[in-house]
């Protein structure tokens, strides 16, 4: 008969038995999460639980900027009234000679019959914090699935482009920024019309404007917008400025570095920029894959 | 813990103080930084603390656990804390011994090491998943993380170091 230790010695499975366990566990879910995207749910009550712990940690940052904004001097409002009188006014000269172009536009657009551009639904959101993840960069918003968030949505500030909705908690969502090295945006440049690619560098303060060849008009300090022929982003919001371009004879494509308009550095407000209602569905929903870009940037980077 | 010097006899953990301040490092790591270079990961350190002191207490699943929410929370891929941690943990349990003979400083010595092997093993995770390199920077977090071991070993033995039965006529 085998010996068994006495009950008060029993201390359940051996320690390296138990790590090998949970090592094995934490692979299969890395593997379940990376490449098959399984393990979503499990994902979303796991923040769900966390959520009250960051709101937690959020007040006291809340507070304190409250207790600012409190006691901020009046002479700083006061300039900053004016400033932003200054600015209405000089909005509001521009936005009489809009409104009398959008409709000249809508009514030469119902001329040569091109479909109308609607708009879209905005909704205000705010950056709660920056993930800690030090492989990839992202924001975390403060809407969710409950405010009718969906994973793929641009999201902007008042300058630019800050990134792209990948997944969707039911109080929080996640932004990809367009620094994120698996991040891609059709653009187009403002001076000439050129469509292109931009992906993030992945330092996570570049941009890299992708497969433009060698002797493509593209100069320092041109500024990409997006050319909206994905569907997602709406045509002509300001994304990056080329700010570096390298043409080695070696290689069919130019290096060219940009420097994105927007960055989640500046404002915690941001825009979340819905559908277009008007657009047919897409054939398949890619967006919320971690790796969108990837296979191809492999090959290029060889 | 001695180095030839008398070593105080403790009371017994409190397992709840020990799952409060597990929570408030969580709370601390989930604190909405700007510049994440060079911060300490204080859940990883509170967990290395635990594990050294109280191996049979806190065991490598409760690491795994953690880690995992962190992983939600930051939306890394699900489990590349949760591995790393419950690494961590095992190895901090093993050495608890050897690591308890030291003085405080050789202590964070060794806490370092353990912190940078949980660290590179994230970053191997990381970069096979398709990550950037965070660049060396990052690393830094571990040795700031290690020159906070003697606060925090001084701050979470503090409920253990009280007297038991106290004595108003004692002059200490």
């Amino acid at each position: 008969m085998e010996h068994q230790p006495p009950p008060f010695f029993n201390r359940g499975p051996a320690p390296l038995v138990r790590l090998m366990f949970f090592v094995v566990l934490a692979l299969f879910l890395m593997v379940l999460d990376a490449r098959f995207h399984y393990a979503e749910p499990l994902r979303a009550g796991l923040a769900l639980l966390a959520y009250p712990i960051q709101r937690v940690a959020l007040a006291p940052v809340q507070l304190a900027s409250g207790v600012v904004d409190f006691f901020s001097s009046q002479v700083r409002l006061q300039r900053e009234n004016e400033a932003l009188r200054e600015k209405q006014l000089r909005l509001a000269r521009d936005l009489l000679t809009f409104e009398a172009l959008a409709a000249e536009n809508a009514h030469l657009r119902q001329l040569i019959g091109a479909r109308e551009r609607t708009p879209r639904k905005v909704t205000l959101a705010e950056i709660l914090y920056a993930g800690r993840d030090p492989f990839s960069r992202k924001v975390i918003i403060d809407k969710g699935g409950r405010d009718e968030i969906e994973p793929g949505l641009p999201v902007v500030d008042d300058i630019g482009v800050i990134g792209q909705v990948t997944r969707v908690y039911p109080l929080l969502s996640e932004v990809t920024l367009i620094t994120d090295k698996d991040h891609a945006i059709p653009v187009q440049v403002v001076r000439n019309g050129l469509r292109a690619v931009v992906y993030g560098a992945g330092d996570g303060t570049t941009l890299e404007l992708g497969f433009m060849a060698t002797n493509a008009d593209i100069l320092n300090g041109d500024e990409l917008v997006t050319s909206g022929i994905d569907g997602i982003y709406p045509a002509g919001i300001p994304v990056a400025r080329v700010a570096r371009i390298e043409r080695d004879a070696a290689y069919s494509f130019a290096k060219i570095s940009c420097v994105p308009a927007a960055g989640p550095g500046r404002h915690t407000q941001v825009l979340v920029i819905g559908r277009d209602a008007k657009l047919p569905p897409a054939p398949e929903v890619r967006q919320a894959r971690r790796t969108p870009a990837k296979g191809r940037r492999g090959r290029r980077r060889e | 813990m001695i180095d030839g010097r008398p070593q105080r006899i403790m009371l017994p953990v409190n397992v709840g103080f020990m799952a409060l301040t597990t929570l408030l490092a969580l709370l601390f790591n989930l604190l909405p930084w700007r510049d994440m270079s060079g911060l300490p990961d204080m859940l990883a350190l509170v967990i290395t603390f635990w594990c050294t002191h109280q191996p049979r207490k806190i065991g490598i699943g409760a690491a795994w656990i953690l880690g995992l929410v962190m992983d939600a929370a930051n939306g890394a891929l699900l489990g590349q804390h949760a591995f790393a941690y419950s690494v961590l943990a095992f190895s901090a349990a093993q050495l608890s011994r050897r690591i308890l003979w030291f003085g405080i400083w050789r202590q964070a010595l060794h806490v370092v090491l353990l912190l940078l092997a949980t660290q590179l093993l994230m970053l191997a995770v990381g970069m096979a998943a398709g990550g950037t390199f965070p660049g060396y920077g990052w690393f830094a977090a571990s040795g700031i993380a290690a020159l906070l071991w003697p606060v925090i070993t001084f701050m979470l033995l503090l409920p253990q170091r009280r007297p038991e039965v106290v004595d108003v006529d004692r002059p200490l």
